[in-house]
């Protein structure tokens, strides 16, 4: 793996190199040459290169320069130790507990939201039963007016039927008794007028003989 | 460097004292700032950004708690309930290695995933890890590892060796993928943008024939973004997975 990693490194190099076209090849090129190892790229330039560029370069590639690895350990281990200790101790568990708290709301909120609901159903059932209630009673006391109101009116029309028919029939006994007067009268009238009749025609008659005449004539 | 129109791809990659303590002391080098930046960077924005501790996050925030669940989820679905006691290192370490590959898609940042001892230091890390932490758990059972159940007995001799080598060879691979990764990709890069500033030196056609490796670069730029945060992912996965490993010995 590292060796394929610095062919390409070499082949990236030896192209930048050509590229440039100033006949100066980079440093590393020679270095590698050094190695052994790559030493057909680096013949190519190697001859051409005076002023390898040693300031910004150690001897070896970089990234695998054992010089390096000490230091690098030390200050890996300083800064990752503070990190984790950073994360465990303080961020981690804080960011766990903002989590939580709103987990628990939540989940609080909504047994909350369900009980006021359940709470919300019970009421409107009893809103429902009272007023079927209230529906029934209004009902029966329309009924029970009714009813009353009838009665009322019955017994009144009875009242004042029973007035009615009593005058009625005084009224009645009334005019029978008149009509039975009348009628008893009604001889005498007949006699006088019969007498006034005779004494216009014949001369007089008494009232008795045209009292016997009438009574002689309305037996027939 | 002698002349500017040079390009050098491999210098990006040298290590460079800023501090020196001392004769022969340790150096803060621009791979140590750059690895000071990362952590700094980290812990500023996770603890900044959650401060506030908002019911209802705000952009920053949420970028927080989303990294968090990215990487809690992925250790849960690898390693289980019981791998969540390495969260904190596994979060650690991909974002040291997100972070450190996204700085270095920034012009003359230096890379510390471009150096093979820091990505096989932290491989190490995360074998020793397992190891140390597969046979505390599980003592000698730890090393059913290396015998799949349900193989008969005489192809043993033939597997277990597989098993070992290939369980040997994970720093390795762990470590080489990431950093090879990091260092072809921004080898590339500069030797591609190399081109565009040679071709350019060579007058009008040299300017069209710039262009091809202008597109190149600006191609492989994306493409290394990409590479950036996956490689860092693939990292953490395999670190979960290698967890998992310790805590189920057994395939």
């Amino acid at each position: 793996m590292a060796g394929s990693a610095q062919d390409i490194i070499i082949v990236a190099q030896a192209e930048s190199g050509d590229a440039l076209q100033q006949g100066e090849v980079v440093a590393p090129a020679e270095e590698h040459a050094a190695e052994g190892e790559h030493a057909a790229p680096a013949d190519a330039h190697g001859a051409t290169d005076t002023h390898a560029s040693t300031e910004a370069h150690s001897e070896v590639f970089p990234p695998f320069d054992p010089a390096s690895f000490g230091g690098q350990l030390l200050w890996l281990a300083i800064t990752f130790a503070a990190l984790y200790f950073l994360m465990s101790r303080v961020a981690l568990p804080r960011i766990g507990s903002i989590l939580e708290t709103r987990r628990t709301r939540i989940e609080g909120d909504l047994k909350e939201a369900e009980r006021l609901r359940q709470e919300t159903e019970k009421a409107a059932a009893a809103y429902e039963a009272a007023l079927a209630e209230a529906r029934k009673n209004a009902h029966g006391i329309a009924e029970e007016t009714r009813a009353g109101i009838k009665a009322d009116i019955d017994g009144r029309r009875a009242d004042v039927e029973a007035t009615l028919a009593k005058r009625v029939s005084e009224a009645e006994a009334r005019i029978q008794a008149d009509k039975d007067a009348a009628l008893a009268n009604v001889g005498g009238i007949a006699a006088e007028t019969a007498q006034a009749l005779v004494a216009k025609i014949s001369g007089t008659v008494t009232a008795a003989e045209a009292r016997a005449a009438v009574a002689a004539v309305s037996k027939e | 460097m002698a002349d500017p129109n040079k390009v050098d791809p491999i210098h990006q990659f040298q290590i460079t004292d800023i501090v020196s303590f001392g004769e022969g002391g340790v150096s803060f080098t621009n791979s140590a700032l750059f690895m000071v930046l990362s952590v700094g960077v980290i812990a500023l924005y996770l603890l900044l950004s959650t401060q506030k501790r908002s019911l209802v996050p705000n952009r920053v925030q949420l970028v927080s708690e989303m990294l968090y669940e990215f990487v809690a989820k992925m250790v849960s679905d690898s390693a289980g309930k019981a791998g969540m006691k390495f969260f904190p290192f596994v979060f650690s370490l991909f974002m040291f290695v997100l972070v450190a590959n996204m700085f270095g898609m920034i012009p003359f940042f230096f890379t510390f995933t471009s150096h093979i001892i820091i990505t096989f230091a932290l491989a190490l890390l995360v074998f020793v890890v397992v190891i140390v932490y597969g046979v505390y758990k599980n003592g000698l059972k730890f090393f059913k590892l290396f015998v799949p159940s349900g193989v008969p007995g005489y192809v043993l001799p033939i597997v277990v060796p597989i098993e070992v080598v290939s369980f040997l060879s994970r720093p390795i691979s762990l470590s080489v993928r990431l950093f090879a990764n990091i260092l072809a990709g921004h080898i590339t890069l500069k030797v591609f943008a190399g081109f565009i500033v040679t071709l350019g030196g060579l007058g009008f056609l040299g300017w069209l024939g710039a262009l091809l490796p202008l597109i190149m670069t600006v191609a492989i730029t994306a493409l290394e973004f990409l590479v950036a945060a996956l490689q860092a992912y693939v990292f953490a996965v395999l670190t979960s997975m290698y967890i998992n490993d310790a805590i189920h010995p057994s395939h």
